[in-house]
């Protein structure tokens, strides 16, 4: 709690993303309070621009479009955060099985880990959701998602713990008699729990993207409101050519508004965990 | 000869694997999967026109035929090979009977043209911009950028190209908004200059992307250079500021930077895709689009390999290419 608030006082860029973040997990969470269903269609006139009344104006299928983003938020930080967490646990199990065991299975698991960083995911996703068409979940997505996102991870968690497993107090542990499952939670996991946390906004802004490109395609649960799926409806009814900008807008901001807030965070929490940085402030204070 | 042994072999044998991985999973998915492309193109024909029992029969047939889905599971493995590397991807479903690998042929130049010139172009710009920012890195200029850079990277892509798009567009219309140029192709100043005209914004937008991330990179890179030993030592040696940003920082900023290239090719490659579809640029990516609103399995199939080859492909000569700029590869 002391290290946020220090964050919080001295670095300028944690306190822009944590302000956004707090932005969109307000909004989120408002959700819960909508007077309207997720579903609800013609509950309020259509093509209102934002006023009082209506927040952030109505749309053309008579939605609410502030609610609307509401539970869009939700469900796209949703979807994220399932394929983050498939993603980085597939990820974090090959990688370190892979630097633990070695030989021929950390050889045979690192090339197919480098030929799914080489093969572009978005005509593979689009050709899985397409035969997938009308069948798509939100959980299936993030499923699908986090199936095509471990490979980075696993990548680099490898090569951590190859270099962990030649370190002095690795050693140590062993001829103390230490289990090799406790060395791996106790003495190890904390050197990865910083590349954990930069890995996982860098695949959720993957995940956040990948939604939108999907659904802006029509690949996706359409009926379902997600950040990606509003732009797909004001794209469908010619919200631009009608010059209902707040429609379009909306989603816009939100997608911004996420994905920044994440980033400046995760920027500041690697730069402040990141050992090498820390040194050089102890140094700079004393 | 050990170069070929210890660096070009292994290369080519990861080259081989991302291809097989890349086919084998394209083979391999639709199958799991529980709709059956075959059922879902009949019910889109049959959408359109009565056909009578028979003519269903042999139309299944001849699809099942052109899937590749007779025969055992290993035999259509096969067969799916064979037909890939003979480059016969069968007909489009939509612009039957146009062979899909017309279309693909048709669409390459643009995007090819397109994705080259954004690439170099933002790669280039990223680093130039990032080293200098990284060598000075308390001037107002190099913070603004900064500043800029951190809001624009992280935003996904068609968000990017949406708000582009609105902006130059619709509300102050001074691009035209699809098509990739106007008039009889010719090399005439008109018909280049309306080529031109059509792929600035798509380029931009992908150029802005791509300049982003590498400034970013570039920066951190250089400033951790610009802290090195041999650079200071360069510094008090009186080594003027351009030599020390041009043949000490720069030099050893492109190196990690190349073996990025290869890496984040797909990527590029991605969002060359979805800039396609935004501005109806007619591309690849474009094709792929169409495949989409027509339910064209076939195409779509045919373009997702054919874009896992072209990558890896891609991904390769940029590797083969580093031992030209890393004389450790070379020498060692």
């Amino acid at each position: 709690m002391a290290i946020v608030r220090d964050l919080f006082k001295y670095n300028a860029g944690f306190r822009v993303g944590a302000i956004l973040l707090l932005i969109v997990a307000l909004l989120a969470v408002l959700s819960l309070v909508s007077p309207y269903a997720p579903g609800d269609r013609r509950v309020v006139p259509k093509d209102r621009p934002p006023s009082v009344q209506y927040l952030l104006g109505t749309n053309s299928l008579g939605q609410d479009v502030f609610w609307l983003l509401t539970f869009a938020i939700r469900n796209s930080l949703l979807i994220s955060g399932l394929a983050v967490l498939i993603g980085r646990s597939i990820g974090v199990l090959l990688g370190s099985f892979s630097g633990y065991v070695g030989s021929l299975v950390d050889r045979a698991l690192s090339s197919l880990a480098d030929a799914f960083i080489v093969i572009p995911r978005l005509p593979l996703l689009m050709l899985i959701s397409f035969i997938l068409k009308g069948q798509v979940t939100v959980l299936s997505l993030a499923l699908l998602l986090g199936l095509l996102d471990w490979a980075w991870p696993s990548k680099r968690y490898r090569s951590q713990i190859l270099s962990l497993r030649e370190e002095e107090f690795t050693k140590t542990a062993v001829f103390s008699g230490m289990s090799t499952l406790k060395i791996i939670l106790r003495e190890h996991f904390p050197f990865l729990l910083p590349f954990l946390l930069a890995d996982m906004v860098s695949g959720f802004m993957w995940a956040v993207g990948m939604e939108i490109t999907l659904s802006i395609l029509g690949l996706s649960d359409l009926s379902t409101p997600t950040v990606g799926t509003m732009i797909y409806w004001a794209q469908y009814y010619q919200a631009l050519l009608a010059r209902r900008f707040w429609w379009l807008l909306a989603p816009i901001g939100a997608s911004v508004l996420i994905v920044v807030g994440f980033y400046l965070v995760s920027t500041s929490l690697t730069e402040y965990l990141d050992p090498r940085t820390r040194l050089k402030r102890i140094q700079i204070g004393g | 000869m050990s170069l070929l042994k210890r660096y070009v072999v292994p290369r080519l044998l990861q080259w081989v694997v991302v291809v097989v991985t890349g086919v084998t999973i394209a083979f391999v998915v639709p199958r799991l999967l529980p709709t059956d492309p075959v059922e879902m193109t009949l019910n889109r024909v049959g959408t359109f026109q009565f056909m009578d029992p028979q003519a269903v029969e042999s139309f299944k047939s001849a699809l099942e035929e052109l899937y590749g889905l007779r025969g055992t599971l290993p035999q259509q493995y096969l067969g799916y090979w064979r037909r890939l590397l003979t480059g016969d991807l069968g007909p489009s479903l939509g612009a039957f009977p146009t062979p899909v690998a017309t279309i693909i042929r048709n669409g390459l130049p643009w995007t090819v043209g397109l994705l080259s010139c954004t690439a170099v172009t933002g790669w280039l710009v990223g680093i130039i911009l990032g080293v200098l920012a990284g060598c000075s890195p308390r001037s107002l200029w190099s913070q603004l950028l900064d500043k800029a850079f951190i809001t624009i990277m992280p935003i996904p892509y068609p968000i990017l190209a949406l708000v582009l798009v609105m902006l130059f567009c619709y509300y102050i219309p001074i691009f035209p908004m699809v098509g990739g140029a106007s008039g009889q192709p010719a090399l005439r100043l008109s018909y280049l200059g309306s080529i031109v005209q059509h792929a600035f914004l798509p380029a931009l937008s992908l150029i802005v992307g791509g300049t982003a991330f590498r400034f970013i990179m570039a920066k951190a890179l250089a400033s951790t250079t610009v802290s090195s030993d041999y650079v200071q030592f360069a510094r008090m040696a009186g080594v003027s500021r351009r030599n020390i940003i041009l043949r000490y920082v720069l030099k050893n900023t492109m190196l990690p930077q190349i073996t990025d290239l290869g890496l984040t090719l797909g990527t590029v490659f991605e969002g060359a895709l979805i800039t396609e579809m935004v501005f109806g640029y007619p591309g690849i990516g474009y094709s792929l689009y169409t495949a989409i609103l027509q339910a064209d399995f076939n195409l779509m199939l045919g373009i997702t390999l054919f874009s896992i080859v072209g990558i890896a492909t891609a991904a390769l000569l940029v590797d083969l290419s580093y031992p030209l700029f890393d004389p450790r590869i070379r020498y060692t």
